[in-house]
């Protein structure tokens, strides 16, 4: 049975109660911990300067070559709080219900409702470290609505939120770099966990510069690795973004959770040619001011502006009268899918919709559209070749965000005593259906402000424990690894590392994606395997282990993928219902709105890993609504 | 189109380096021009030769990992942009394009065109963050910030890391680098306690590491993808200056 070992009492007082009842490490023991942390973006690097700060001994690891570097660094729009500074009605109470109620009702209440009331000391911590948040005249802070939002909660630093917030993570760690109370890795990626009797001991790291494979011990081991979109090959997320070491601790033990919940951002843009590498969102906070439509006539192709306002549908407005332009992201990407499915779309491939600035330009000025989303514009000329001043911009959905990932409970922890798991990596709170600004938070809270106090309790029963790397259980892990790297080195085949990951993509995409059904989920179980094996007998992967090779790095990375793409396909077969970003189209209402089954599936589906070639095990966590009643999500 | 690349091969940090010929056929205006080096790495996988190392992440102008000299210019020949923004369509059919790795003895090459950063973030490790601990700071709003201030630390702050400024540089120097950090801080309320002591820090550092000197060619800032200004060098000066005293 999972235990989420959420605290007893009432809701709003859980997080300080269980802070109280948790066990203190003594000041003066800290320093006797060595805890690894995996991963340096908002998640990791929080985590990692907050537990050096205490005192802790950590070793920090990342396959980038510094800790500025991160996915993280790419968020534009902004993060959430419940300061309610703009007085329009926010509260803790209020963040916690849209998050609840925008994850469709898939998360634990307990946890989002200490993220909703973290949220208002990530603010004060990043404005400290001198994250330079946009400000009003008066000096004070500005916010904004975003992503169907109905108060002002988002704090943002132009279209750059997320590099602001990450450099501010960075610089602490840094402090404690110079300390010398982190000692940070570059340029080294986790190849596995190590277990010693039960419990999570250490990890496998691979130098990327060199090759060497070596063995690291702590008391504990705590993965902020990031999420898997990279699995559909397009995405929104950077290019290394990957899956390995999650993957690989979940081989070892640690349960996933909802794997099929992923998020499909609905402003990015459009694919442009077969040699697409990744998709470039355009930041939410677009639909603020920018108008989506498609001609009302299919196979319209004329020039938008010669399409007058009667012949266009503004099907968000028309839909949706009192959210429009601002529902939910999956809501907003199914309806561009659905309209292009159509024959609406629009541009050259007709898999496009149009995000209109004519409005806003008119009724804000030009000078005001160029102060606030300027950059936003900027980078999609850059890309298209066309400019957003002029001419609408074309928009599409795709694959930026997993809500799934590995279990944990509500102290962090996965199923493996000692393994903590941070930030997109984990499932935690966001259920089935992330809300924009709210990753950011979730990755602060996790590494500022939760770890760092539930870490304690496991780790005082640890004093004194000497672990070392002499440990079989290391040397057995560095042979598996070794084994591995070679076999992907052996098989010569004729297929490279990115051709089978694309058409693994597709898999995915087409059958896993916006909309699913059980013939198309039957079918990617069915390829899945198959495109697994031809892997194994049909890559490619030219030079060495014992130098930089990224097409070995990618090869390691796909391999992961093609296992864990399997196990997506059946969480979303298993889940007969509609939820947030998971649609079946069996389950819908006459409107084509998601239609959710509460009696049965009011559980976070967790898959236990049985071994190669077998089908793994699922386990449920129930989850119980004390305080929020189950509603059908309206943005009518 | 068709272009020719010509373009460094470096086995490792201590072999030598040469420029290699590659003709690239069928390139479309509308692929990045690191799609086309894929596209050229997916065919020397195929072929059983070595693929292109290049240093390359976000692939949307925001990570800093990217980073070509190409046809003698940081980030090729637009300003304003990173080497992962830039599209075939700035090229043109039948061009040869020259492409390097940043050269600064602060950046020893690691791989092709993969070169170590790692002197950045010691110069940062010196000085490059406000001491404090996670917890216990004020409400947000209770320092008011000119909005003037804060949108020219922004301004600073945008600075992705990405080391065009030194490789541009006659002299190596990393000045508009550690000047925008210096400066973001120097125009924050939260930087004010350690405002000399940083940029003292800072700059010994920078100097340590074996950046050149600044001479004030204004190279950087016209290389620079973020368009950091050097404004910000003058700041630097100013407060290193006081920070003597
Ligand atoms: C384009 C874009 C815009 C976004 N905008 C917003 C926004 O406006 N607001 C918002 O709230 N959210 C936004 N998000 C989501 C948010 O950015 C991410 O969910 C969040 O930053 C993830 O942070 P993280 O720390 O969990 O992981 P990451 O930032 O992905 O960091 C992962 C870290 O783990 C390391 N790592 C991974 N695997 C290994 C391994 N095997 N060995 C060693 N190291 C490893 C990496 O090197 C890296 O340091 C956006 C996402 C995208 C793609
Ligand atoms: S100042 Fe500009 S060129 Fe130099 S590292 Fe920063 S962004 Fe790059
Ligand atoms: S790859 Fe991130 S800035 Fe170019």
């Amino acid at each position: 049975m999972l235990n989420s070992n959420v605290p007893s009492g009432p809701l709003t007082e859980k997080w300080t109660k269980h802070k109280f009842d948790l066990k203190l490490v003594n000041p003066a023991n800290k320093r006797k911990y060595n805890i690894i942390v995996v991963g340096t973006g908002l998640a990791g690097a929080s985590a990692a300067a907050s537990l050096a700060e205490l005192g802790y001994n950590v070793q920090a690891f990342s396959y980038h070559e510094s800790p500025r570097r991160a996915h993280s660094i790419a968020a534009q729009g902004g993060i959430n709080a419940a300061k309610n500074y703009p007085n329009d009605g926010d509260s803790i109470f209020r963040l916690f219900y849209d998050t609840i109620k925008g994850g469709d009702y898939r998360s634990r209440e307990a946890n989002v409702y200490r993220l909703a009331e973290i949220s208002n000391n990530i603010i004060d911590q990043c404005v400290a470290q001198g994250v330079p948040f946009a400000r009003e005249y008066g000096g004070l802070l500005d916010n904004r609505s975003f992503g169907g939002a109905q108060v002002s909660r988002t704090f943002y630093a132009r279209g750059q939120t997320g590099q602001q917030l990450l450099l501010g993570c960075y610089s602490a760690l840094v402090r404690q770099m110079h300390a010398g109370k982190v000692k940070f890795h570059p340029r080294h990626e986790m190849q596995d966990l190590v277990m010693i009797n039960g419990e999570a001991k250490g990890i496998i790291t691979r130098n990327l510069i060199t090759g060497e494979i070596q063995s690291h011990a702590a008391h504990a081991v705590v993965l902020a690795t990031g999420g898997y979109g990279n699995a559909y090959f397009l995405s929104t997320n950077a290019m290394a973004s990957n899956a390995t070491a999650a993957w690989r601790a979940h081989k070892k033990g640690a349960y996933f959770a909802n794997p099929s919940f992923v998020q499909i951002h609905p402003t990015c843009i459009p694919v442009a040619s077969e040699h697409q590498s990744k998709l470039t969102l355009m930041s939410e906070s677009l639909r603020n001011d920018g108008r989506v439509w498609v001609p009302k006539k299919k196979g319209d192709k004329r020039n938008p502006a010669e399409i007058s306002e009667d012949e266009r549908d503004y099907y968000l407005e028309r839909l949706y009268p009192s959210f429009g332009n601002l529902v939910p992201r999956d809501v907003a990407s199914r309806r561009a899918k659905e309209m292009c499915d159509l024959g609406n779309g629009v541009g050259e491939t007709g898999l496009a919709v149009y995000l209109d600035f004519e409005d806003a330009i008119q009724r804000m000025g030009r000078d005001a559209v160029t102060e606030k989303y300027g950059n936003l514009f900027d980078m999609y000329k850059q890309i298209t070749g066309e400019n957003p001043y002029k001419t609408p911009m074309r928009i599409y959905p795709a694959i930026h965000y997993t809500m799934g990932g590995l279990w944990v409970d509500y102290n962090l922890m996965s199923t493996i005593p000692g393994l903590y798991i941070l930030g997109e990596a984990n499932f935690s709170d966001h259920g089935a259906n992330r809300l924009g600004a709210s990753a950011l938070m979730q990755g602060l809270a996790d590494g500022y402000f939760i770890l760092p106090y539930t870490i304690g309790d496991y780790l005082t029963g640890k004093l004194g424990e000497s672990i070392s790397t002499d440990h079989e259980a290391f040397k057995d892990a560095e042979t598996s690894v070794k084994n591995k790297i070679s076999t992907l080195l052996s098989v010569n085949g004729e297929r490279t590392v990115d051709n089978i990951h694309k058409e693994l993509g597709l898999i995915l995409w087409e059958n896993v994606g916006m909309a699913r059904n059980r013939a198309g989920l039957e079918k990617a179980i069915n390829e899945i395997p198959k495109l697994k094996n031809e892997f194994w007998q049909n890559v490619k992967v030219t030079g060495t282990a014992d130098e930089l090779n990224p097409e070995l790095e990618k090869a390691g990375r796909v391999a992961d993928f093609l296992e864990l793409g399997e196990l997506m396909a059946r969480d979303a077969l298993n889940r007969e219902e509609s939820c947030g970003g998971h649609f079946r189209e069996e389950h819908q209402t006459e409107e084509n709105e998601a239609k959710r089954n509460d009696e049965e599936f009011t559980y976070v589906s967790t898959w236990q890993y049985k071994g190669k070639d077998k089908p793994s095990e699922l386990h449920k966590e129930n989850l119980i609504f004390e305080n929020v009643e189950l509603t059908t999500r309206s943005y009518k | 189109m068709r272009v020719t690349l010509k373009i460094w091969r470096q086995k490792e940090a201590d072999s030598p380096g040469f420029f290699e010929r590659h003709p690239v056929e069928k390139v479309s205006e509308d692929m990045s021009f690191f799609e086309m080096l894929d596209m050229l790495n997916d065919q020397l996988v195929l072929a059983g030769k070595t693929p292109i190392a290049f240093d390359h992440d976000c692939r949307e102008g925001i990570c800093g990992t990217c980073g070509l000299f190409i046809n003698g210019r940081a980030h090729g020949p637009l300003t304003g942009i990173t080497t992962c923004q830039l599209h075939m369509r700035s090229f043109k059919d039948g061009e040869t394009i020259v492409v390097e790795p940043w050269r600064a003895k602060a950046f020893p090459v690691i791989k092709d065109l993969i070169v170590d950063r790692i002197s950045f973030d010691r110069i940062m490790e010196a000085g490059g963050y406000v001491s404090i601990n996670t917890g216990g700071t004020p409400d947000a709003n209770e320092i008011p910030i000119p909005k003037a201030n804060a949108d020219e630390a922004m301004d600073a702050a945008a600075c992705i890391g990405c080391g065009a400024c030194v490789a541009t540089c006659k002299n190596s120097s990393a000045m508009l680098f550690v000047s925008a950090k210096v400066s973001q801080l120097a125009l924050l309320p939260q930087g004010q306690p350690e405002r000399e002591i940083r940029v003292s820090n800072m700059v010994t550092q920078m100097d340590k590491e074996g950046f050149g000197s600044c001479t004030n060619t204004g190279a950087c800032e016209v290389e620079c993808p973020k368009e950091i200004s050097i404004i910000h060098i003058a700041r630097l000066n100013r407060e290193f200056i006081k920070s003597s005293f």
